[in-house]
């Protein structure tokens, strides 16, 4: 099968892109300055990273639509305002993680953005699930376009007026060169930030104008440092089948309200999980040297007994050090815990820490 | 006169006598990106022609480092496992890895001089 290009393609060979073949596509992991300094200016300015190869879901109806996705995903929709995101989990029947996901409410149903690589499974699933009932659009002719930092703010509204006034994990839809983009403030790098979703034919025009206004374009590889950074999972990494959003340690994203009726795919395992425990859990794991303990690094306690396994691993580099996320036996998820990380035949100390490993807080809005 | 000479697994090596400097190529550190990490052999022991003898990590992957010739290992550069960035500022002169005492210097003889590296770095652009 022939990898897919994105719209920004002759863009990103433009800024000398290094190209990596993910879900498919055809995507940069960094241009000409590297990892390091896209990363750090990001956090310190502005970057811009192209994720049209992220499923856009759109699915039209109404209150039917609404009671019927309540029944999937394990979040109060029905409450849900007009154009207020959520962060949720597409879920099998023992609660397995099938996908991450954000799920946007707009005028005529629900907006979902899907990881690259479960899309296509995704849209079957719910297709399935939803009896073909509604219009299901896995819309290919729209690009996604994120920008992160603490400048994007201005920059982006200098380009598409009104943006600065959204509020952190709400949308609305604006208007660049006579076309309707949808943005909404969100991101996966712990900045303050927005993505955008516009029409293909527009998306380079758009991504240059935020270039001249001093953004800089930003590839795959420092989007995975700032997200870990931030403490954010990565589908098939921290999260996949095997892992229910309890045991990733996201319960919070799960609705208290919804708990309580447990009508969703998955809520019998959720609920007792809740109730009693369980026994691996998602945690923070800070190396104390400079060693880095990448995916499937083995982790071990101090009796040198095998109690989990890294899932994401790297160098930080606004931390300067090291980062992980794995999952450990619950009694060794304590903050401070002492654990051993197996690299290259050899066991180096390391703590499980809390999350992210480096905050910043969000800009609730301007309002 | 030193001559320095080079491996296809991109090391570099300096001969002064019978110690000879090890480090890696600007062509290496240019294909590895940033790198974060450096981990480099022990004082006194001793590593084989072709053996690991380091292993250099960027923000994507770990990479070995191989000595070129065999010998005791007599010196190794602390400043770059502190700062592992210095690797990518100055490769090929203040960011040397190690130096061994060698055994045997007609495995010299099989390292490329620099015009051949050069082309081979060319053709092995990956």
């Amino acid at each position: 099968m022939d990898t897919k290009k994105t719209s920004l393609y002759q863009l990103h060979q433009d800024c000398n892109a290094k190209f990596v073949e993910f879900a498919g596509y055809q995507m940069p992991i960094q241009y000409s300055e590297g990892i390091v300094e896209e990363h750090k200016f990001t956090r310190n300015h502005s970057g811009i990273f192209d994720v049209s190869h992220m499923g856009q879901l759109f699915i039209y109806g109404g209150d039917e639509l609404i009671r019927d996705l309540e029944k999937i995903f394990p979040l109060d929709l029905k409450n849900l305002k007009l154009n207020h995101s959520k962060y949720s989990f597409l879920m099998d029947k023992d609660a397995g993680i099938q996908d991450d996901l954000i799920i946007t409410k707009i005028d005529e149903g629900f907006l979902i953005i899907l990881n690259a690589a479960c899309k296509d499974n995704d849209f079957k699933i719910l297709e399935e699930l939803l009896n073909e009932k509604y219009k299901m659009v896995l819309d290919e002719n729209r690009s996604l376009i994120a920008i992160q930092g603490p400048k994007s703010s201005q920059i982006l509204n200098d380009v598409v007026d009104g943006v600065k006034d959204l509020n952190f994990m709400s949308g609305n839809w604006f208007v660049f060169e006579n076309q309707k983009v949808y943005i909404t403030r969100s991101g996966y790098t712990g900045e303050d930030g927005f993505e955008i979703s516009v029409p293909n034919n527009f998306a380079d025009k758009l991504t240059r104008e935020l270039i001249d206004k001093g953004s800089k374009l930003v590839g795959l590889g420092a989007r995975d440092t700032l997200r870990l950074e931030a403490g954010l999972c990565l589908y098939g990494h921290d999260l996949d089948k095997n892992k229910t959003p309890v045991e990733a340690n996201l319960k919070w994203a799960i609705s208290k309200e919804r708990i309580s009726k447990g009508d969703f795919i998955g809520s019998d395992i959720i609920i007792k999980q809740l109730n009693d425990g369980v026994t691996k859990i998602r945690v923070g794991i800070k190396p104390e040297g400079r060693i880095i303990a990448r995916e499937k690094t083995k982790i071990f306690n101090q009796s040198d007994v095998h109690i989990g396994e890294i899932t994401s691993g790297t160098f930080g580099p606004s931390v300067n050090g090291p980062v992980a996320m794995g999952y450990v036996e619950n009694e060794f998820s304590k903050k401070n815990t002492k654990v051993f990380l197996e690299v290259r035949g050899k066991k180096y100390a390391a703590n499980i820490c809390s999350l992210p490993f480096y905050k910043k807080s969000y800009v609730k809005g301007a309002n | 006169m030193s001559e320095v000479k080079y491996s296809k697994e991109h090391e570099w090596i300096k001969l002064e006598g019978d110690v000879a400097t090890i480090g890696i190529t600007k062509h290496a550190t240019e294909m590895l990106g940033d790198i974060v990490f450096a981990e480099l052999p022990e004082k006194g022991s001793n590593v084989e022609k072709d053996g690991t003898a380091g292993v250099v990590e960027s923000t994507k992957a770990a990479s070995d480092v191989y000595t070129p010739v065999s010998g005791e290992v007599v010196d190794t550069n602390q400043e770059i496992v502190d700062d592992p960035s210095k690797i990518n500022q100055d490769p090929e002169n203040s960011a040397w890895f190690f130096k061994l005492k060698i055994k045997d210097k007609s495995e010299m003889d099989s390292l490329m001089n620099k015009d051949d590296y050069d082309k081979f770095a060319k053709e092995n652009n990956t």
